[in-house]
């Protein structure tokens, strides 16, 4: 939806650096996408590729140090969230942005029940009082199908499983209704019937108030079933933008061909279509002056060592970072 | 909770029988005579008759036993008929001091309020300095004040009361003369002017004891808040727009406190040692100097008895850590 219409989050030329005591870090390259009102846009990259610290980053939840947001600007609602001032941003996080943390067992306060932490946001941003906050985290709480959900709030963290605690981050994130949902693997310690079910109720969020959602994952079916659009990172950069189908039916760079084929076949020979991508995935120790992807890659050349790639449309929606013209074997 | 700490009273029976034995058996074991300070020119067989009559002349089995019924059984009853004014005591022998020959829980009673005075304030004050040093401390970790306060606790850790007591009386006692170096057990507070002076007799011993306490307290306050910090469900309490002082002084704090507290409450016992030379120091008459006197004069049921509170205290308030740590920590459930 590139018409003229203003997306809700900006984010342009995002660059995040940890100083570590092995040295600097660049988990976070000059990336920039856009996000619009009830838009759901997947990213998807393998393990390392810099997915969580985007999203932390742009939010201002890295801990510093060791983290330095070097560049960049998110707009949002008006504002640049990286510059904007301390209680503004406070105002926006929770309230019209939620965000659901990667790691549901750790991501929970574990002395205070659930039911006190689901209220919190309700009470600061909504102003609630103490028995309509409780009144709204109960609806909430049976919203992501926890049985018993009035009962379970007076429960601490440990009385759930992984799962229940999973489903209590996206209750705490949805809890006032936020312009923006960022869920970083929400649904991986779920099993299929309630992933289902939370995506029903993402999807049904999305038509009812407009919410527009970052959704990060490993799980390519799941991207495929209720993305519009997927960005596909790697080494801390986004190396190609396409509306979902388009991705999935005309994958551009190599990273995300490899990608695509370590899907398991629905046609059967699973096994032996799965393929692996040879190698690791990079650590960056300064800026990437070269193709990031270029030591795993099948179709390097000369240019790829000389010169990072800049991302470049390549069709409507479609853009990537890649030499390559995709049809030469080598170039 | 209730079961455990039942249960946890009754497992502490046995380990305090035990206790008091051996105490009984070192005591008895150690060399020395109570009869050392009975002048020279009383005759042998006086000395002799007077050892019996201390029930020295019997076997140690019925000695220890006379002093477990003296001190299980008696003295609760004495304490009993004191405070109502009943008679169950009546005519039993207690617990008696070589020394003074008065029952050593009436001694005990006398000095206990000038220890509790004195060391207990300076708990009470040195953590309640240490607290907001710790977390503050952890919330700005290597800032100037952080710097500060590591530099303020190595000194208290490391040195010892007796230097540090005996640096302050020289400064604000003898060169300044602000203080004085001697605590005055016998001044009764009953007007402002008095009570002024009751504080300024308190300040050095409270602040000497009061310097190890928040040295210690301030560092495992700082190490258990920046271990919380760290974790993700801070991370969490922000992403939920929650302002700074909600995220550490109620997310955070209220983690760091499950072993901050237990460590407090387990530091009790170990200050009324540290009160061994402090009070020494400041001539403070309460138990710690009470202890030394009785070593001293080998008044073996007085050293005895207070080596053996020290034990109980030391039982009960692991007790009650175990209780706090419960209380305070939704994932530990005891029954
Ligand atoms: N606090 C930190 N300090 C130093 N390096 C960090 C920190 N957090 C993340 N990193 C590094 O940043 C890089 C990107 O990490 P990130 O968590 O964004 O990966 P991801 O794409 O979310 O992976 P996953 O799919 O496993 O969640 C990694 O190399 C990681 O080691
Ligand atoms: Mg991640």
């Amino acid at each position: 939806m590139p018409d003229g219409v203003l997306p809700v989050l900006d984010v342009r030329d995002l660059t995040t650096v940890f100083h570590t005591r092995s040295g600097d870090l660049h988990a976070v390259n000059s990336v920039s996408f856009d996000l619009h009102a009830g838009e759901l846009l997947g990213v998807v990259g393998e393990s390392g590729s810099g997915k969580s610290v985007t999203m932390m980053a742009l939010i201002g939840l890295l801990p510093s140090p060791p983290a330095v947001v070097r560049s960049g600007q998110v707009l949002f609602g008006g504002h640049d969230l990286l510059t904007v001032d301390k209680d503004t941003l406070r105002a926006i996080r929770g309230k019209r942005i939620g965000f659901v943390f990667q790691d549901p067992m750790t991501s929970l306060n574990p002395v205070f029940t659930v039911g006190f932490q689901i209220m919190e946001p309700l009470r600061k941003h909504m102003g609630l009082n103490k028995s309509a906050a409780w009144t709204r985290a109960a609806e909430l709480l049976h919203l992501v199908g926890i049985p018993d959900a009035t009962q379970r709030l007076k429960d601490y963290p440990h009385q759930f499983s992984g799962g229940m605690r999973q489903r209590v981050m996206i209750a705490m994130a949805l809890a006032c209704d936020p312009e923006v949902l960022i869920a970083d693997e929400p649904t991986t310690a779920l099993d299929v019937t309630i992933q289902a079910q939370i995506l029903e109720l993402i999807k049904a969020l999305r038509e009812k108030s407009g919410m527009a959602i970052i959704w990060i994952t490993h799980d390519l079916g799941v991207i495929a079933g209720i993305a519009d659009r997927v960005i596909v990172m790697y080494g801390g950069q986004v190396v190609e933008q396409a509306p979902v189908a388009e991705l999935f039916a005309n994958p551009r760079h190599p990273y995300t061909r490899a990608l695509l084929k370590t899907v398991p076949s629905v046609h059967g020979q699973r096994a032996a279509r799965l393929k692996v991508i040879e190698g690791q995935p990079p650590i960056l120790r300064s800026a990437p002056d070269a193709c990031v992807f270029l030591p795993r890659c099948a179709h390097g050349f000369g240019r790829c060592a000389a010169e990072n790639p800049q991302r470049r449309a390549v069709g409507v929606g479609h853009d990537l970072a890649c030499h390559w013209d995709g049809e030469t074997e080598d170039g | 909770m209730l079961i455990f700490t039942f249960r946890r009273l009754l497992i502490s029976v046995p380990t305090l029988l035990f206790i008091a034995l051996v105490i009984f058996l070192l005591l008895d074991l150690s060399p020395g005579d109570p009869m050392a300070q009975v002048p020279l020119t009383v005759p042998p067989e006086v000395k002799e008759k007077m050892r019996l009559a201390l029930g020295l002349g019997e076997p140690g089995y019925i000695r220890f036993a006379k002093w477990l019924i003296q001190f299980f059984w008696i003295e609760p009853l004495n304490t009993v008929d004191h405070i109502f004014g009943t008679g169950f005591a009546e005519g039993k022998l207690r617990v008696i001091s070589w020394q003074t020959r008065s029952p050593v829980m009436d001694i005990i009673y006398q000095r206990l309020p000038q220890t509790l005075w004195v060391v207990g304030l300076s708990y009470v004050v040195g953590v309640l300095i240490a607290l907001p040093i710790g977390i503050y401390s952890a919330y700005r970790q290597y800032s100037v004040f952080d710097q500060a306060g590591t530099f303020v606790s190595m000194v208290g850790y490391s040195v010892p009361p007796f230097f540090s007591g005996v640096l302050l009386i020289v400064i604000f006692s003898v060169k300044l003369g602000w203080l004085p170096s001697i605590y005055d057990t016998t001044h009764v507070v009953n007007d402002w002017a008095s009570f002024k002076v009751q504080l300024k007799q308190m300040i050095m011993p409270v602040m000497v004891l009061a310097l190890q306490t928040t040295a210690q307290i301030s560092r495992f306050m700082r190490a258990s808040m920046l271990d919380n910090l760290n974790q993700d469900y801070v991370r969490t309490a922000r992403a939920k727009g929650m302002s700074e002082s909600v995220v550490v002084m109620v997310h955070v704090l209220r983690n760091s406190m499950i072993p901050v507290v237990t460590v407090i409450a387990m530091g009790v016992p170990g200050i009324f040692g540290g009160a061994i030379i402090t009070e020494q120091v400041f001539k403070v008459n309460g138990i710690g100097q009470l202890l030394i006197t009785s070593i001293q004069a080998n008044d073996l049921p007085m050293v005895q008895t207070l080596t053996f509170i020290f034990a109980v205290l030391i039982v009960v308030f692991n007790l009650i850590a175990d209780i706090l740590y419960g209380v305070l920590d939704p994932r530990i459930r005891y029954d």
